[in-house]
């Protein structure tokens, strides 16, 4: 039901603003141009951040220094009790979003997409953002430079997050409680 | 910040490339990674340009003030510097709502003109206020409650119910944007 919500979503929005607009009597055409010339203008703006953090994030991963960090990362994290197969995902996830959905099939091929580690993969792929991507897009199409505390306060909200989706989903899996079955 | 990050991502990268005998490998992802850019930002123009235009007929009609009314003592709530009727907060909230429904494109659109708008009320130009900090934040917690790629993932390989996993999400989602604006409203406080 949700996902049909999802799918119809962008003609849905799409309709009631035009029919809004209509209504009200404004030029909708004259409107819609308005704005339009300003796509250009926002995506050419933020073409070299998207390079300068496709190259690095590219370079870290290519050369497998990534998984030489998973690597060296693991004893903590085996410490913090997350599940050894969902580590990569935790550590890639913030810094690359192809990277993060290719440990996403994985896991769901290796465990089945129903088992309790394919399911956790795929609601924790869900529930998180590539952070470095969006950080360095947003500040940099306005030329910030001193972030502040958004890098700290988002890794320190996604860790946590992390450990609440996993401790959750635990109990839900083992009760076999279904929520929001729809 | 960044600077750093950013440096020590290629320079351990490339060091690591040279011990592992990987450097090979390097100069063709240079290649690849810095055509990617250019073709990802040129594959928006199209898609931003239409969700300007619709948004522009939104704004103009009043729409997007009606939404925004509806919505006003929760904002005003998570961001108090941005000052009533502000423009800012209307872009923030188109962001927020084209997020949560998947509609990710529209999303980097608005959530760009947001950070232009909110950069208007900097004193400082190149350092992010407060309420920049906690549009990304909340932005970088994830809002999308139906993950259709997941969906389209688990379906592909043989779940018996793709969509069982809406549910939990919602859930992790709520739970992660909670935290991330009390963990923004702390880091606030101690400004």
């Amino acid at each position: 039901m949700l996902d049909i919500i999802s799918i119809a979503m962008v003609p849905f929005m799409v309709f009631i603003i035009l029919v809004h607009g209509y209504i009200k009597g404004i030029d909708i055409y004259s409107a819609f141009i308005e704005g339009a010339k300003e796509g250009l203008k926002t995506a050419i703006n933020i073409m070299p951040y998207l390079i300068a953090i496709f190259i690095a994030v590219g370079i870290f991963r290519g050369s497998t220094a990534l998984d030489m960090f998973i690597h060296l990362l693991s004893p903590i994290t085996n410490l913090l009790g997350l599940p050894q197969e969902i580590v990569p995902l935790v550590l890639i996830r913030p810094v690359s979003g192809s990277g993060a959905l290719g440990v996403v099939k994985d896991i769901i091929g290796n465990y089945g997409p129903d088992s309790f580690l394919g399911n956790l993969a795929g609601i924790m792929m869900g529930s998180s953002e590539t952070i470095f991507y969006t950080i360095t897009l947003y500040f940099g199409s306005i030329g910030i430079e001193d972030y502040g505390h958004t890098l700290k306060a988002a890794l320190i909200s996604y860790i946590i997050s992390i450990f609440i989706t996993i401790f959750i989903y635990g109990i839900i899996y083992n009760t076999q409680f279904t929520l929001f079955n729809i | 910040m960044i600077n750093i990050i950013w440096f020590f991502m290629i320079f351990i990268g490339i060091i690591y490339g040279a011990l592992t005998g990987n450097l090979g490998e390097l100069n063709n992802i240079i290649l690849k990674e810095a055509q990617e850019g250019v073709t990802f930002a040129i594959s928006l123009i199209g898609i931003m340009s239409f969700w300007l235009g619709i948004m522009n007929i939104a704004q103009c009609s009043g729409l997007i003030k009606s939404i925004c009314n509806i919505f006003r003592p929760m904002m005003k709530m998570i961001f108090p510097d941005i000052p009533k009727g502000h423009p800012a907060e209307n872009w923030i909230l188109m962001n927020f709502i084209a997020n949560m429904f998947g509609v990710g494109n529209g999303a980097t659109a608005f959530g760009l003109k947001a950070m232009e708008e909110l950069d208007t009320l900097s004193p400082n130009n190149k350092k992010a206020t407060n309420a920049m900090s906690m549009f990304l934040i909340i932005n970088m917690s994830s809002l999308q409650l139906v993950p259709l790629t997941i969906i389209k993932i688990r379906q592909d390989y043989g779940s018996i119910n793709p969509t069982s996993i809406i549910g939990p999400t919602i859930l992790a989602t709520g739970l992660s944007t909670l935290v991330a604006i009390i963990v923004g409203k702390i880091f606030e406080r101690g400004n």
